[in-house]
């Protein structure tokens, strides 16, 4: 089969703009480092969603201009930022207040593993050289309503990212709701990892094929 | 009269002692009192144990303390961080020990320090490493682990505007841990970018209340650790 030229899938930009299409209007949301911070770029317009970085701001704005930086307006992964009007500063209990309070609406992650069950890996390889750092997604995990995960299918080896069971140690146990996947986005369930949309040009069988545990289809 | 102003930075921290727990404010060079840390180093207590969120970075502020052999224990949600490599260096070695804390659970234990709590029931960490050993007891079928509020001998802040009564504002996410470990320490210890007189700072906009602050010293123009990092600055310089 003569494949060439056809790509495979979603770009990462493609994929923040899949998961900023499934964030409603007045959302409140937290984002986590990496390909999460994309997905504030492709919010559609007429919809306000409101971004809170769990270093203590809640209506965080784009990167500023260069030369406009303040080193103390920062976010959660030490990058300058804005603050949009309206938004509102506070310490760190508050802010973990706002996360493990249940008042954030959606926090998006990136991932190591993630387990059929919805069990979340994503801070530490368990590597005995390794010095663990946990930051705040054990609070995130437990507390903000919907956990979505961000992340390529598979690893830069090509294993499987999405397992049976996390093999490294879990960030939070039955958090994941969604996934987002550079092939597929798929949903962790009680009754299983259900495939909601197929990135473009991938099969249902290409991404069984990556994939450890069962996949359903609705 | 009530005048909380220090007269040096070397003042300020004069009785911080041997085996000491100091909190030290910031997230990343956010909030980081560099001067104060750096009177600290020439200070020269050691054998402390550092409440603090990171670990610092290059061979300034924090790093610098760690890097001078002051610190035998860090507690702290995030200990590597771009640029940060004297504490994992150490750690590698075995030559200082970790207490790893997530993020919020180390906030709500210096908020409890400072509040009388002695310890309380969370949901983060429940089913993970973090947990382990850790009581843990159901309310509503859902587990929760205990944890200890945090209490220590001085904290170290950064602050935008203070007064001689100790009354703090900050500036932007330079706040984060301030106003907590405001609260949790026997001596709080600021250093501010401006001390003005009592009754101009609106009482409205107090973030921190003077009675938790023992300590201010005005530093005008505090130094930004990224720039002292790009600069490959060493403390003691």
């Amino acid at each position: 089969m003569v494949t060439t030229g056809k790509k495979i899938g979603w770009n990462r930009a493609e994929m923040a703009q899949k998961v900023a299409l499934d964030i409603p209007n007045g959302s409140y949301v937290n984002l986590g480092i990496g390909i999460p911070e994309m997905i504030a770029d492709f919010v559609p317009k007429g919809r306000e969603v409101i971004y809170q970085t769990e270093n203590g701001l809640l209506g965080m704005g784009k990167a500023p201009n260069q030369g406009d930086e303040d080193k103390e307006l920062i976010n959660a992964g030490k990058k300058c930022v804005t603050a949009i009007p309206g938004a509102s500063y506070f310490h760190h209990a508050d802010s973990f207040a706002m996360i493990r309070g249940g008042h954030i609406d959606i926090c998006v992650l990136g991932a190591m593993q993630v387990s059929k069950n919805g069990d979340l890996a994503n801070w530490s390889t368990g590597a005995k050289d390794a010095i663990p750092a946990v930051g705040g997604a054990m609070d995130l995990v437990a507390g903000v309503k919907k956990i979505f995960v961000i992340t390529q299918h598979v690893t830069k080896h090509g294993a499987p990212k999405i397992l049976k069971k996390c093999t490294f140690p879990i960030t939070g146990k039955q958090v994941v709701k969604r996934i987002y996947t550079d092939l597929a986005i798929i949903d962790v369930t009680k009754n299983g990892l259900f495939v909601k949309e197929l990135g473009p040009n991938v099969t249902l069988d290409y991404v069984k094929e990556r994939t450890e545990p069962k996949l359903k289809q609705y | 009269m009530i005048n909380k102003q220090a007269s040096s930075l070397s003042e300020a921290v004069v009785d911080i002692f041997d085996g000491a727990t100091v909190m030290v404010g910031g997230f990343g060079e956010a909030g980081s009192p560099i001067e104060l840390i750096h009177a600290l180093i020439d200070h020269g207590a050691k054998n402390l144990t550092v409440i603090s969120n990171n670990t610092g970075s290059g061979h300034v502020g924090l790093a610098a303390l760690i890097e001078n052999k002051q610190v035998k224990k860090m507690i702290c949600s995030f200990p590597r961080t771009a640029n940060s490599m004297v504490f994992p260096e150490l750690y590698r070695a075995g030559n200082i020990e970790l207490e790893l804390v997530p993020q919020g659970t180390l906030a709500e234990r210096i908020r409890a320090g400072g509040a009388g709590i002695p310890a309380f029931y969370t949901a983060t960490s429940v089913s993970t490493l973090l947990a382990e050993g850790k009581e843990s007891r159901d309310f509503n079928n859902q587990k929760f682990v205990l944890e200890y509020g945090i209490k220590a001998d001085f904290s170290l802040v950064k602050c935008d505007k203070a007064d001689r009564y100790g009354n703090l504002t900050y500036h932007a996410t330079a706040r984060n841990f301030g106003p907590i470990m405001c609260t949790a320490a026997t001596v709080t210890i600021v250093q501010a970018k401006t001390i003005v007189d009592a009754g101009n700072i609106n009482p409205e906009e107090v973030i921190t209340p003077g009675i938790f602050v023992n300590r201010v010293i005005e530093v005008n123009n505090p130094a930004h650790e990224s720039s002292l990092v790009e600069q490959e600055k060493k403390y003691p310089w």
